[in-house]
């Protein structure tokens, strides 16, 4: 039985004017680490409050760890764990009250599932009496993840647990959530930034309340269905203006270093070559590249957006 | 001779014992795509607030645009832009009522107001969307528009704090070509991300670790100073041996 399951779910906000999302169907297994990749206003975090029960979806169902969010809305609150978007522990206890309080809540106590958060926790023990409001982004976010786990849920709901977190922490952030995983938990995460994406086992793409496909990284990148060429030059602002106008480019845009360029047809890259020496280019590199998650989310956001004009 | 858009010489504040930045120097080009990297906490907000005129230096100095940032504040004012992923625009207001408040603001005259309003509507596409609430836009369009109303007064310098962060990686690119063309005008562009694509969209880079400025250079440099085959190699390379860590 998969431990998360929703069955065509749409939600609209202001009377039926914004629609958050549409016809959702997806499910996440027991044990499994399931991302849900997309930007602000995708319609991720209507997802996790109706999961977590805060929420009540206008059309479709839903359940977790096999209860339905609506019937047994209860039960689900004591079975899951839920750190939402924005930073929502007491500011004015501190690190060790907030924990104790949210054991408590749950019916337990900070000893009992030790074992589950003392790799997080240690990192912060030496703050324990620090009020929760003085802390860190850092620090905030292991304590509201010890908060979460403190009752030893079933399912995990972590809503962009590392936006705004610099590159190191969130790499450390991934590292914490794949020990998790390793005992068991099933995990429901989210992230804009989609270089994270390779860190869960599936990922769902997810624009405007839709779903643009869900599989595994690996095989959402090599779905991808075009020859994708890295290229660049001197002035990379003025390669990218001259091949969006080049007749057989079809998607032209900055990849780090690089543009990344798909063609109609065939290889075109020595005549792509020529084409940019004659436009004045100097020191023109053009290589076959593999396609990344992010590629893949830009080509299903519909390429209209990146042909050339 | 290329005029420095700004000058930083040992640029250090201090809260009691705490040395939030200590002794930065670097200087910007005019008309540079300028990177201010670093960990959360390693004191970029800071260093940035002094910049645009906002807090005292406890010592050392800078010069912002010809300005002075422990003495002429308001003049750096008048000649900046900003923007942040947090605050940019008043989402209750239209974007019309939006433009024109900041248009007031710098001083535009009516004439120069109304030219530069069809201007950025008509370059943004916005024409059918003037009159809604900056509030019921997409984050995107909310994040280029806070953008062009940045640089609206035609600044000498335009800070933009993590100003794509959230956003659909579609937009975040459109979001670049603005500040590639806001560049190629003369502005001269500070930005900090935490997208490590984005560090390599920058002409140079700094990376700050502990309030220091530990490493400056061109990505490509850089890249080759850290025997790295990306910036995020780099960075993780310089931000792990990090002692702090903070908002």
């Amino acid at each position: 039985m998969p431990a998360v399951t929703l069955d065509h779910i749409t939600k609209t906000y202001d009377k039926g004017k914004v629609q958050a999302v549409t016809d959702l169907s997806f499910s996440v297994e027991k044990g499994e680490l399931f991302g849900l990749i997309g930007p602000d206003g995708a319609g991720k975090s209507t997802v996790f409050r109706i999961l977590t029960t805060l929420l009540l979806a206008d059309k479709g169902s839903a359940t977790v760890a096999g209860l339905d969010v609506q019937k047994d809305f209860r039960k689900i609150r004591g079975c899951v764990g839920y750190m939402p978007g924005k930073f929502s522990l007491y500011q004015d206890l501190t690190v060790e009250e907030n924990l104790r309080f949210f054991a408590a809540l749950f019916g337990t106590t900070l000893e009992k599932n030790y074992a589950l958060i003392s790799d997080i926790y240690e990192q912060i023990k030496p703050f324990s009496n620090r009020r929760a409001g003085k802390l860190s982004g850092g620090m905030k976010q292991k304590l509201a993840l010890c908060c979460a786990l403190v009752h030893k849920p079933e399912v995990l709901f972590l809503d962009e647990p590392t936006t705004g977190v610099d590159a190191v922490s969130r790499k450390e952030f991934w590292d914490m959530l794949k020990r998790l995983k390793e005992e068991g938990i099933t995990i429901l995460v989210s992230t804009p930034y989609m270089d994270e994406a390779d860190r869960c086992e599936r990922i769902a793409l997810i624009q405007e309340g839709r779903i643009l496909s869900i599989d595994t990284p690996a095989n959402i990148v090599k779905a991808y269905p075009e020859k994708l060429y890295a290229v660049k030059a001197d002035s990379i602002h003025k390669l990218l203006l001259d091949i969006r106008l080049y007749p057989d480019a079809l998607s032209c845009y900055s990849f780090g270093e690089y543009l990344h360029v798909s063609f109609r047809g065939q290889d075109k890259g020595p005549d792509l070559q020529q084409y940019l020496e004659q436009k004045g280019h100097g020191n023109v590199v053009i290589k076959e590249t593999h396609a990344t998650i992010e590629d893949s989310f830009i080509r299903s956001m519909g390429s209209a957006k990146n042909l050339p004009s | 001779m290329s005029e420095k858009a700004i000058v930083c010489k040992d640029l250090t504040k201090q809260f009691g014992d705490f040395i939030a930045v200590n002794k930065i120097s670097f200087e910007v080009n005019t008309g540079e795509i300028y990177g201010f990297l670093g960990a959360n906490g390693a004191g970029k907000t800071t260093a940035m607030r002094m910049l645009c005129g906002l807090s005292y230096p406890t010592s050392g100095e800078a010069t912002v645009a010809g300005f002075n940032v422990s003495r002429q504040q308001e003049s750096i004012k008048k000649n900046i832009g900003y923007m942040s992923q947090k605050f940019s625009l008043y989402e209750n207001l239209t974007i019309k009522e939006n433009i024109e408040f900041y248009g007031g603001i710098y001083g535009l005259t009516d004439r120069q107001l109304k030219d530069k309003q069809e201007e950025l509507i008509g370059k943004l596409g916005l024409e059918k969307e003037v009159k809604k609430l900056v509030g019921e836009l997409p984050l995107g369009w909310k994040q280029k528009l806070a953008f062009s109303v940045a640089i609206l007064h035609q600044p000498k310098i335009v800070f933009l704090d993590e100003p794509t962060g959230g956003v659909d990686p579609v937009t975040r690119r459109q979001f670049w070509d603005l500040i590639y063309e806001a560049s190629a005008k003369g502005i001269t562009i500070f930005v900090t991300t935490h997208y490590m694509d984005e560090a390599e969209y920058c002409g140079r880079l700094s990376i700050m670790v502990d309030g220091r400025i530990d490493a400056l250079d061109t990505p490509a440099n850089l890249k080759k100073q850290f025997s790295a085959a990306t910036m995020d190699e780099v960075f993780y390379a310089l931000a792990r041996g990090a002692k702090r860590s903070a908002d």
